[in-house]
């Protein structure tokens, strides 16, 4: 065996692991070799006699070893508001979590919305080398929702799909035109359904309890009609879109039938739409603003099946850090969001924990579900491919607690609540770049 | 009204809300307030009970009749009361609400008054501080001292609560005091009617124990209490009924629809009063059944005895730090 590989001092092996790979079905005891930045090899019979005397081993102790995480959801919120967050910060949080290629919104500012911002933030990224940076490209100039981004020049500096992060684009005729013409080349849209003059000001979802707070309500309709009317423009012009955290019950029984015609389109939900619910808020909690809100019981129920079902194909982790001044507020004047790169392994294996997916199946939706989505080389254990790995404990219970998140901003909907599966050690291109209590 | 038996009945550091109180707390309010209802009417109104004690009103959002109500109730227990309203205050020089908060804290105030224009901006606030809070209206949830002396004004006139039956009338939507009121006059096993058009309506609003009507005639069919609400055009973003003309004819308390009422019925409104939008003037003014003027009375009688049975749950010296 050790005549295989010339160089051993390129090599680490990852024995006595659980090697799964959503993407094959993989599911064994077995062992991993990288050499350099690339998987050399893995498998149930490798090492079988033994690892060679002078390659460095990594002893798994029978935890899983898995593809890294592959997050296409990340507010980083550099360049423009780095009190909030920065990509040092956000890829501390990213790689503690497990994850190890996240695709980040261009609502920063300056937007991305030009080739020179995506590429500050890919030579930033690249030269902090903890988890891997993507970037989405601005649909429309300056995220305004009327004129068309270089869409095409974007694409080819490497914006791997388009969105206007937040905000819906509201107006129809600018969303037909963009998905015509994305479809040219063809690239992917990525759209927040909200139907913005029917959320209004509601700061929650509408229903018994923002009655009973005096809060003003987002009706499940205003995400259901977007999606809708959407559905019906990439009907009318072939394009390609998938819609971000959806929500509500009837959000994915819209799409599970647009899927059934044969349509071009993909959804993912986020950690809270299928683990918490809008009691959540009671008494004002800021850090369970979210936009879109988080629902009723009955909607929370529903993303669970469409996870599921299958109708959701991906779960991403809606990263979005607020620093303490935007969420210690009287709650209609707090910022929306949460941050979740911490929190996604351990949440999503919630269901599993829970009984409603096996392992595999909720793994897939966070690599390589994701990655295919948006055509990344990632999410998969494959010969030759770089070497992004995750090691974690499905099993370990531990609390999640502001202050020891990693996150620059703390505001995590999941504050104060124990979950279960901690990541032990995360690999990028070969390099440990994160290990528990090291 | 110093009775020490009544120590420990009320056990609350706040009063931020209806909800959370019992229908035996709500009594004991009540029946403490009778008692500064006849003190108010002497010709020496002034108790030392507050003596020492610092009440600030603390109001970011403009109020004359509450903030003068709760004034006159900390004077007249005895207490030191200041005003501070947002337009003198530094919050608009971009002071946060906690920061407000921390500040006012350091100065020992004993009893805080706050209206704020957010709701749950009052709980916010009494979570940064050491003293007893007292919630005179946030944004569209509560405002637990209106429920309660309109719920005195009912009783000292029809001699109970249980059984009635009491529609409340107009911008639910937007209404703090429906809100509560709703909370405490189903907590003392009154029947609640809710009318207005659907789109002054909060979805679900069933749920909290009220039953919704859009014809006037059919929601005050047989009541024993018309409450009606002051259209807040201030809160209203966007048309939610065409116009005040219309509003009134369908909507607007006048003779004709209080026909559907009981005889002995009673007119109430929080104020101030929108003349001719919501109601009309006549009713407005009708001596007989109007007790308008009657709940501002009871206002401050109630206010006194929230002042009384939270300042008695306060430490007689300093309260340990946050």
């Amino acid at each position: 065996m050790a005549t295989r590989w010339k160089h051993t001092e390129n090599l680490v092996a990852y024995v006595n692991a659980r090697l799964l790979d959503p993407a094959t079905g993989l599911n064994a005891k077995g062992a991993l070799l990288t050499e350099g930045e690339a998987i050399a090899d893995f498998g149930p019979k490798l090492f079988a006699d033994g690892v060679p005397a002078d390659v460095p081993v990594i002893d798994c102790k029978g935890m899983c070893l898995a593809p890294g995480l592959v997050d296409m959801r990340v507010q980083v919120r550099e360049p423009g508001e780095e009190h909030k967050g920065t990509l040092a910060s956000s890829g501390r949080a990213a790689t503690s979590g497990g994850v190890t290629s996240m695709v980040c919104l261009p609502n920063t500012h300056p937007v991305i919305d030009d080739m020179s911002v995506l590429e500050f933030i890919a030579r930033r990224a690249r030269l902090l080398g903890l988890a891997k940076v993507y970037c989405y490209g601005a649909i429309t100039k300056g995220l305004a929702g009327k004129e068309l981004a270089e869409m095409g020049l974007l694409a080819e500096s490497g914006a791997v799909g388009f969105t206007d992060g937040e905000k819906s684009v509201t107006d129809a005729q600018v969303m037909r035109r963009a998905l015509l013409y994305s479809s040219t080349f063809p690239m992917l849209l990525i759209q927040h359904a909200e139907e913005p003059n029917l959320a209004g000001s509601g700061v929650m979802n509408a229903g018994e309890t923002a009655t009973r707070m005096g809060l003003g309500g987002i009706p499940r309709e205003a995400e259901i009609i977007m999606i809708e009317r959407d559905i019906r423009l990439v009907e009318m012009t072939g394009g390609r879109l998938h819609f971000a955290h959806v929500s509500t019950g009837e959000s994915v029984a819209v799409i599970a039938r647009a899927k059934e015609r044969g349509l071009a389109i993909t959804c993912d939900t986020a950690p809270p739409y299928f683990a918490l619910n809008e009691m959540e808020v009671g008494d004002y909690r800021t850090f369970a603003k979210l936009s879109p809100p988080l629902r009723s019981e009955d909607d929370r129920k529903a993303i669970v099946e469409g996870l599921k079902s299958g109708v959701i194909d991906v779960i991403a982790s809606d990263h979005a850090p607020q620093d303490e001044d935007s969420k210690r507020l009287p709650f209609s004047q707090a910022a929306f969001g949460g941050i979740g790169l911490e929190t996604l392994l351990a949440v999503t294996l919630g269901l599993v924990h829970n009984g409603d997916m096996k392992l595999l199946d909720a793994l897939r939706l966070i690599t390589s579900a994701p990655a295919d989505v948006l055509g990344l080389p990632a999410g998969r254990l494959k010969k030759g491919a770089a070497a992004d790995l995750v090691i974690f404990d499905p099993d370990r219970v531990w609390k999640v607690e502001a202050a020891t998140l990693l996150s620059k901003s703390k505001n995590s909907p999941f504050d104060e609540r124990p979950v279960q599966g901690r990541v032990l050690r995360t690999v990028v291109d070969g390099r440990t770049v994160f290990e528990l209590d090291s | 009204m110093s009775t020490p038996h009544i120590n420990g009945l009320f056990p609350h550091r706040h009063l931020l809300a209806i909800e959370g109180l019992t229908s035996q707390e709500i009594t004991l309010l009540l029946d403490v307030a009778e008692g500064y209802v006849e003190q108010n009417r002497q010709a020496d109104k002034k108790k030392s009970l507050l003596r020492g004690r610092t009440i600030i009103n603390l109001f970011f959002e403009a109020s004359t009749r509450t903030r003068t109500s709760f004034e006159l109730a900390g004077k007249r227990l005895g207490g030191d009361v200041i005003n501070m309203t947002v337009a003198t205050s530094s919050v608009k020089k971009g002071e946060t609400l906690i920061d407000t908060a921390m500040t006012l804290n350091a100065m020992h105030p004993d009893v805080l008054i706050v209206r704020h224009q957010d709701s749950g901006a009052v709980k916010l606030l009494s979570e940064k501080v050491n003293c007893a809070v007292i919630n005179a209206g946030d944004g569209t949830h509560a405002h637990p001292t209106q429920a309660l002396l309109d719920a005195l004004t009912i009783r000292r006139r029809k001699g109970r609560l249980a059984g009635l039956i009491v529609a409340i009338c107009g911008d639910i939507l937007h209404s703090r005091v429906a809100r509560s009121n709703i909370e405490l006059l189903t907590t003392m096993g009154a029947e609640v009617r809710l009318v207005a058009p659907k789109t002054l309506i909060p979805s679900a609003v069933e749920r909290m124990g009220a039953k919704v009507f859009h014809s006037m005639k059919e929601g005050i069919a047989d009541c024993d209490i018309v409450m009606m609400l002051r259209l807040q055009t201030e809160r209203m973003q966007g048309g939610f009924f065409p116009s005040v003309r219309e509003y009134f004819h369908f909507f607007g308390l006048d003779y004709e629809k209080l026909a559907a009422a009981k005889p002995d019925a009673l007119i109430m409104h929080p104020g101030p009063m929108n003349r001719g939008v919501e109601i009309d003037s006549l009713v407005a003014d009708d001596y007989g059944r109007s007790v308008i003027r009657e709940q501002v009375e009871m206002g401050v009688a109630v206010r006194m005895a929230c002042l009384d049975l939270l300042t008695r749950n306060l430490a007689n010296s300093e309260l340990k730090n946050l």
